[in-house]
């Protein structure tokens, strides 16, 4: 089981990966966090995520995944200068990983056997570009998340310990899934991600029964499986590939803009980042099913995981913040 | 064959399975004392070599990293290789101390495709005392066999015939099956039936048979599901027989209306109910499942530098409150040394600069936990039950703002229950406090004695517990059941007595309709602060609580 299981192959779901394929088509989106219970196919679909996503253009010896020699960073000692093209980077922030393996620190081999100063890079230059996927983020070390909150909000890494003082571009796209039971995630950090969603396990029996089929024939009978899930994850990517080309196109009548305004007045959202993601997801939805402009559907359909988590936390309401965006969307848009 | 051996039975084959194929069944929680008859289990395994660990190991220890010293020997790169860089069997012991994080990262090398095998010993006295749900979900075996073991007992190995459980084939109808009755029995997680069908598979290919058979879905549904079943599905034929678990009784004229489209769903359902823990009825929610009472909740947990479980040591200062971790400062300085011996070439010594002194840190866990005892009786019911629900939910959301732990008995009829032990999660808190019922005695005694059993175990985990009681006060239930008023009154004096000798603070909440001089008297010898609040609604009741609590 080298590859992943496929995206395409996973059953319902349609929330969760809706929301991967929304961040795929704008990364400037901010990233997806996944909450759900045990065995809900949380982490299998992000893993999954990493094959739909189209290769990039880099340097090829870069650290930093730069796409140009000038954009290298001074620290770095190239090697090959040759531009490759390479599978966009999802990188796995263990949660065990320690400051030095997150920022990146003295290359201890250098400093031990030549006593050379050099600078090793860590997990947030590999997923410069790319993706940086958390799992049970919400077990992750107050010190590190702080770092991370720091870093994915200005795009860049400063490292300045141990007579180091390096900066490089580290602008990736957070993905984090866990399980509500064990801890709540702080505001701050819900804040970074663009949208959440919740999942559940399936209720319908059909459905589990294709869930359980599905991973048995991944499991036993791979290539055959594979090479029919492959060839569509490949139609995705490239329904992803042409949205991206339209995503710049998409209109946005003003009516939205206020629809997307009013919505987050009456949910009483903090701060202004709500409106924006609300906004961007909509035009990326837009864009994926090859529309010119954005309705009042994609709002609909982005509303819940843009907004649920950054509404004020009442620990009265039964339903949970989803009901509640879902009840006030067909308050506000009718 | 009696229940004992049969039990031990089972054990036998979930351990001929897991010598057969580890890489594939991926590990089993055994949850018994330390014992022979545990020792005879760990023995039977000898052939997987598992390496030991234990809840409290380091990152370095697991996933590997420098060898500073072996690499400052050989003056070149040495690593130490960790427990998991190859395949392994790994023996977690006293999983039940076993905190989230080791268990995200345990469970995270078991979703790897590496082939991982983890047994987790767990050693939990108390269904709440389990081992982390993470792992127990993805481990297909739960192994606690009851009774002492028999004689002759032993772990047949499997054949040289063998073929491997990938190679056997599974009818369609065999996996929808596993998938319908994962769903009768209450099991969320899908990840349930994928492991049956593992051990279906596996039992086959033990045997050498080419496809699975309909006894090979029994056993493996049968070793999978009773520990996992979070309800008991419903007979239809007999509405008044409370208690299924009868394998006997083999109805073969009639299905529930959930296994009607099962093939030979009847028969697995059978097979997973006679097998289902005695208490399944009792608690619903048996030790070990998924949905385990155990949640720790977020355990909210106090990094400091005194005391505690000890954290991977930080950069830092010394300011004289926090302590310096000496050998995680000599590997920090130990890289340097060549190059500040080049800019200092006369210095003698170490050459150790501020930037290396690394800190001690500790996890401490000392926060308060909220113990609600709510008379949940027919005298209460009717007037307060749904105020006290209201005042609970109140106090939860302050709770959840200070990053307190709530817990929740109820106490009716002829007994206490602890709905919910401490925990801060919301999710959890809201879903039981919805669901508890009303009416019947006010067995006050025992929901005391409940409150003092629940913070005797908080405060052994290091939480500080307060008990808050709120009920009416007409304790009508002794603590052996009997419906004798006086013998009500006496236990419940004792109880409360208890309470102030263990030095637990309290808060006596009276809900009746008249202040009771019965309750203020039972709160003094509780030592407990005594709050009269006839009519009170929510609002006034929170009020009350925290004014009280914030002396």
């Amino acid at each position: 089981m080298t590859q992943p299981f496929p995206f395409s192959a996973i059953v319902g779901q349609a929330d969760m990966k809706q929301a991967m394929i929304l961040t795929a088509v704008d990364p400037g989106i901010g990233g997806v966090l996944v909450f759900g219970d045990r065995g809900t196919g949380k982490s299998t679909a992000v893993r999954a995520l990493a094959a739909l996503l189209p290769p990039i253009r880099m340097v090829e010896s870069c650290p930093v995944n730069a796409p140009k020699t000038a954009d290298c960073p001074d620290w770095a000692e190239l090697g090959s200068k040759k531009i490759v093209t390479r599978p966009t980077p999802v990188i796995d922030l263990p949660l065990g990983a320690t400051e030095d393996r997150v920022v990146g620190a003295l290359d201890i081999e250098r400093a031990l056997t030549r006593g050379e100063k050099a600078f090793e890079p860590g997990l947030l230059a590999r997923a410069n570009r790319g993706y940086l996927y958390i799992d049970e983020v919400n077990l992750l070390e107050d010190h590190i998340v702080d770092l991370l909150l720091d870093v994915a909000q200005s795009g860049e890494n400063v490292v300045e310990r141990e007579g180091l003082s390096i900066r490089h571009p580290a602008r990736f796209v957070l993905v984090g899934s866990g399980n509500p039971e064990e801890g709540e995630l702080r505001p701050q950090l819900l804040d970074r991600f663009g949208l959440s969603v919740d999942v559940r396990s399936p209720n319908d029996v059909a459905e589990r029964v294709e869930v359980i089929k599905r991973r048995d024939a991944f499991e036993s009978d791979h290539t055959a499986f594979m090479s029919h899930y492959t060839a569509e994850d490949a139609k995705v990517r490239d329904a992803i590939l042409k949205a991206r080309k339209r995503l710049a196109k998409i209109a946005t009548p003003d009516a939205i803009l206020e629809d997307c305004a009013t919505l987050c007045i009456a949910l009483g959202s903090d701060g202004l980042r709500g409106e924006l993601t609300l906004l961007r997801g909509a035009r990326a939805l837009a864009a994926y099913h090859g529309k010119r402009k954005v309705h009042r559907d994609h709002l609909r359909a982005v509303a819940p995981s843009a907004l649920s988590h950054r509404l004020r936390r009442d620990p009265l309401d039964e339903a949970g913040s989803t009901t509640r965006v879902v009840r006030v969307v067909e308050e506000v848009l009718g | 064959m009696s229940e004992a051996e049969s039990s031990w039975a089972r054990a036998a084959t979930c351990l001929r399975m897991l010598l057969f194929a580890p890489d594939y069944l991926a590990g089993a929680v055994i949850r018994m004392r330390a014992a022979p008859d545990r020792d005879a289990i760990t023995d039977a395994l000898h052939p997987l070599a598992a390496r030991k660990l234990h809840t409290t190991i380091s990152d370095e220890q697991l996933f590997g990293g420098i060898d500073l010293s072996a690499t400052l020997g050989a003056n070149q790169l040495i690593e130490k290789k960790g427990i998991f860089l190859a395949r392994c069997t790994a023996l977690l012991s006293m999983a039940e101390r076993c905190g989230p994080e080791l268990a995200a990262k345990l469970a995270h090398q078991l979703d790897g495709d590496r082939g991982h095998c983890l047994i987790a010993l767990d050693e939990g006295a108390d269904p709440e005392e389990a081992a982390p749900p993470a792992l127990s979900d993805r481990l297909p075996f739960h192994i606690a066999p009851d009774g002492r073991r028999p004689v002759d007992w032993r772990v047949v190995p499997a054949g040289t015939h063998a073929r491997h459980p990938q190679d056997v084939t599974v009818a369609p109808d065999d996996a929808m099956a596993l998938a319908v009755l994962a769903t009768t029995f209450g099991i969320d997680s899908l990840r349930a039936p994928l492991l049956a069908l593992r051990v279906a598979r596996t039992l086959a290919a033990i045997d050498d048979r080419e496809a699975v058979s309909q006894t090979d879905l029994e056993t493996a549904a049968g070793l999978v599901y009773p520990h996992r079943a979070t309800r008991v599905p419903e007979e239809a034929d007999s509405p008044e027989q409370s208690t299924p678990p009868d394998s006997s009784s083999h109805d073969d004229m009639s299905e529930g209306s959930q296994t009607k489209d099962i093939p030979h769903g009847d028969m697995l359902v059978d097979a997973v109910r006679a097998l289902l823990p005695d208490d399944v009825l009792a608690r619903l929610v048996p030790a070990g499942t998924t949905r385990a009472l155990g949640g720790k909740g977020a355990g909210q947990k106090r990094k400091g530098n005194r005391r505690g479980r000890p954290l991977p040591s930080r950069p830092g200062r010394l300011d004289g409150r926090n302590r310096i971790d000496l050998v995680a400062t000599l590997r920090a300085a130990a890289p340097w040394q060549p190059i500040r011996r080049r800019v200092q070439p006369k210095a003698s010594g170490l050459l150790i600069r501020p930037s290396d002194i690394r800190v001690k840190r500790y996890e401490d866990r000392s926060d308060r936990v909220l113990i609600f005892a709510v008379d949940a009786s027919g005298s209460a019911a009717v007037a307060r039950l749904n105020e006290a629900k209201g005042a609970v939910e109140l106090l939860l959301a302050q709770a959840y703002a200070a990053r307190d732990h709530v817990a929740l008995i109820s106490f009716r009829g002829i007994g206490a229950e602890l709905l919910l032990p401490p925990t801060r999660s919301l999710v959890q808190t809201k879903r039981r406090l919805a669901n508890l019922p009303g009416g019947g005695g006010t067995p006050l005694a025992m929901g005391l004695q409940e409150a003092s059993v629940l913070a005797l175990q908080s405060r052994s985990k290091g939480l500080t517990p307060t008990i808050v009681a709120l009920t009416d006060g007409r304790a009508n239930i002794a603590l052996d059941g009997s419906a004798n008023r006086a013998q009500a009154t006496d236990d419940a004096e004792r109880m409360a007595q208890l309470l102030r000798l263990q030095g637990f603070q309290a808060l006596l909440i009276d809900t009746g309709a008249r202040p009771q001089a019965a309750l203020s008297d039972l709160s003094r010898h509780a030592g407990a602060q005594y709050l009269a609040l006839p009519r009170a609604n929510a609002h006034a009741l929170t009020g009350a609580v925290s004014a009280a609590l914030e002396v």
